[in-house]
């Protein structure tokens, strides 16, 4: 059964702006590879943290948001434990308000990309 | 002359409680999801050392407190709200 998952993904912030769009490709590309479909993705940039986090006071920030099984949750989380540049990671099922909200967000963000 | 008729008369009023009543503001706006995202809205249920408020002081239903911890619990996991602090705001 397919459900709606969203990955929330820190990256360390000496990465060059390539090599993190590059990193984030990369995460892309594994979980396309184990067919999930990627339904939305959202750059934050670099964030400032609220805390340090490997001694590090800043990230950037990425978000996707794709359908897919349940087991590549684990794939995708071993592969984030693996990859030195990725600080945080949290990844989570959403339900259907969640699901609703993140449609509503979704089609927001693509009015404004018209607009500008 | 007052007029003194028997009722008991303060020095002072007493101060009568107004009480307004709490309410569960998701559930008067409508609101079902609560974004973890949104840090400036979580931290309405937040006291200053950045600790979930009881509901018996914010109003907040027993369904969307839940909802409401979940999603501070999110926010500090990817570093958007502190886990301690002092003097939030």
């Amino acid at each position: 059964m397919l459900n709606h998952y969203e990955t929330v993904f820190i990256l360390t912030p000496v990465l060059s702006d390539v090599q993190m769009k590059e990193a984030v490709e990369k995460f892309k590309a594994i979980l396309t590879e184990n067919g999930a479909i990627i339904t939305n993705e959202e750059n934050w940039g670099l964030k400032k943290l609220q805390y340090p986090i490997q001694k590090k006071s800043s990230g950037f920030y990425s978000l996707l948001q794709f359908d897919a099984e349940s087991t590549i949750i684990a794939t995708l989380e071993t592969q984030f434990r693996r990859d030195e540049r990725v600080l945080r990671f949290l990844s989570f099922r959403l339900d259907k308000y969640a699901f609703e909200y993140a449609e509503k967000r979704k089609s927001i963000k693509s009015k404004e990309v018209k607009e500008n | 002359m007052a007029a003194n008729n028997g009722d008991i008369r303060y020095l002072t009023p007493p101060s009568v409680d107004v009480k307004k009543k709490k309410y569960c503001r998701f559930k008067k706006s409508g609101i079902r999801y609560i974004d973890y995202k949104d840090a400036e809205f979580l931290k309405k249920f937040l006291n200053e050392q950045g600790k979930i408020l009881p509901r018996r002081l914010t109003g907040t239903s027993l369904k969307f407190q839940r909802k409401v911890a979940q999603a501070v619990k999110r926010a500090r996991h990817i570093a958007l709200l502190p886990y301690v602090t002092d003097m939030m705001k």
